[in-house]
């Protein structure tokens, strides 16, 4: 039961109150690049929870089976240290196939998803955010089911805040021309992240 | 030790790459998904620029679309008739009537160096869109003129619009329409017109009069002259600036008529001090005002001078 409220906590915590792009700044490109319309927004938001998600599984199995001090392949070369400092460039390529891959396999068997998705399904491969979760569960030293919930949480915090954003953004700040000349575009949306930025800050101490 | 790290580092990052290679080469062939042929052959036959100027996401987007059946053979505007007849023999179609009235963008200011008064002088980033951020266009005295740093010509992909003294101008020739230079210009001075067409009001000025006058030689004062004129109930002012509509048949009556030249093509007549070589047929008639009332009558003897 202990490890099942730590697990709640985990996808809490990494959903709102340590906002994966209002709080820990990642994937802040795809964040301010696709949140233009709340449709386009959906679709980014839907495959990035099943990219972090898969993501964060596979590089976990990887990073045990291979990278990590106590893993059947460094003990059996008798490396004591590990291969940690392999992880950056192992992940990005694992992460990498694994979007091409998803991306091949969509394209055959759920024709209607791959369109919906579109461009933003490889956009995906570039995001900081699926590194990121990738390194954060070797440095939290998670265990599996921790890797799948943080995936779940990181991800979701990130779809809640583009449909936040793409929200206010189709509201309020696309053709207003009551914004002053000079903050039209990108900056009155820098701004605006900004402000929920702050506004996120209000979880704090949901979870201590 | 050591050797033993680096020659583990590279066997497992390469084994890795292998093997996800192989296997995303394997994954290609397994989910290999059937694209029509025709969508393939059309691809090959457009111009393979993914400007846009179709309405579509690329070339790839306009193929898909031709090859479905979606857009026209002739969807592409870059490749024009050629193409098109090559993409209605791939689809087994006609090529549909090509477009008779071709358009190309148009600059709509004359203000170069040499016409427009400087007023200030702008030493930073040499492009159209700071500027005119930075400045609110204040280089040149007039607000609206065209900045001629150039945004339009990265924009463009065909090499046909350049800065000449100051002021974007388009060649004919080369313009596609594909539209890159109309979104790049931020002071929206770009727009089509068409190819054919010889009188285009060249200004964007909504001052009226003196401002204009005091900023530019060659600008739209509002004047109205051009409307009172114009037979065809054409050309009007509206927010101090004239405006053609669709029923102008390019008789350019109005551009004789303008005082200041803010409307392309005027035909040249006799000027007050003729010119020593160039205008040998309105040499014999120095009386400027008189002439320049008579024009229509006079300005095919003038035409073939210049």
């Amino acid at each position: 039961m202990k490890s099942l409220v730590d697990l709640l906590l985990i996808a809490i915590k990494y959903s709102l109150v340590s906002n994966v792009v209002l709080s820990q700044f990642l994937g802040i490109c795809a964040f301010l690049g696709v949140s233009k319309k709340v449709d386009s927004s959906k679709g980014m938001g839907g495959a990035v929870i099943f990219v972090i998600t898969l993501a964060s599984i596979v590089t976990h199995i990887i990073y045990i089976v291979f990278m990590k001090a106590t893993s059947p392949l460094c003990k059996a070369l008798g490396l004591k240290d590990g291969l940690d400092y392999l992880n950056t460039i192992v992940f990005i390529l694992v992460i990498a196939a694994l979007v091409q891959f998803i991306e091949m396999f969509m394209k055959k068997n759920m024709k209607g998803l791959y369109d919906a998705l579109g461009i933003y399904l490889p956009l995906i491969t570039t995001n900081c955010a699926v590194l990121g979760v990738a390194l954060n569960n070797v440095t939290f030293q998670y265990n599996m089911a921790e890797c799948i919930v943080y995936g779940i949480g990181i991800s979701v915090g990130f779809a809640l805040a583009l449909l936040l954003m793409a929200q206010i953004r189709e509201n309020i700040v696309e053709g207003n021309d009551k914004i002053p000349h000079s903050f039209q575009g990108s900056p009155i949306v820098l701004v605006t992240a900004s402000l929920m930025a702050i506004a996120f800050c209000g979880f704090q101490g949901l979870i201590r | 030790m050591i050797g033993l790290y680096i020659v583990v580092a590279a066997v497992l990052v390469g084994a890795t790459g292998l093997i996800l290679g192989l296997f995303l080469g394997f994954a290609s062939e397994k989910f290999k998904v059937k694209v029509d042929e025709r969508e393939v052959q059309v691809r090959a036959a457009l111009p393979g620029n993914n400007c846009g100027a179709c309405g579509f996401p690329g070339c790839d987007g306009c193929a898909h679309a031709i090859a479905t059946g979606e857009a026209p053979a002739n969807q592409c505007p870059v490749g024009g008739a050629p193409v098109a007849e090559k993409i209605a023999a791939i689809m087994g179609t006609s090529a549909g009537e090509a477009s008779t009235d071709k358009k190309v963008a148009f600059v709509h200011c004359q203000g170069d160096c040499s016409k427009v008064k400087q007023q200030a002088q702008y030493s930073g980033i040499r492009d159209c869109t700071d500027f005119a951020y930075i400045s609110a266009g204040t280089e040149k005295a007039c607000p609206f003129s065209c900045c001629g740093y150039g945004t339009c010509v990265k924009a463009c992909k065909f090499d046909a619009i350049h800065v000449v003294n100051g002021v974007a101008v388009v060649d004919k020739e080369k313009c596609v329409a594909c539209g890159a230079c109309v979104k790049a210009c931020p002071k929206h001075l770009i727009d089509f017109v068409p190819y054919k067409k010889k009188h285009i009001v060249a200004c964007k000025n909504l001052f009226k009069g003196k401002p204009v006058m005091d900023a530019c030689k060659i600008g739209c004062i509002a004047c109205g002259m051009c409307e009172k004129n114009c037979p065809f109930d054409a050309i009007h002012v509206t927010d101090n600036l004239a405006v053609m509509n669709d029923k102008c048949k390019d008789c350019g009556i109005c551009a004789q008529k303008c005082p200041t030249g803010a409307i392309t093509g005027k035909r040249p007549v006799p000027a007050k001090k003729p010119a020593p070589a160039a205008a040998t047929a309105a040499a014999p008639k120095p009386a400027a005002p008189a002439a320049a009332a008579a024009t229509p009558a006079a300005a095919p003897a003038a035409d073939p001078a210049k």
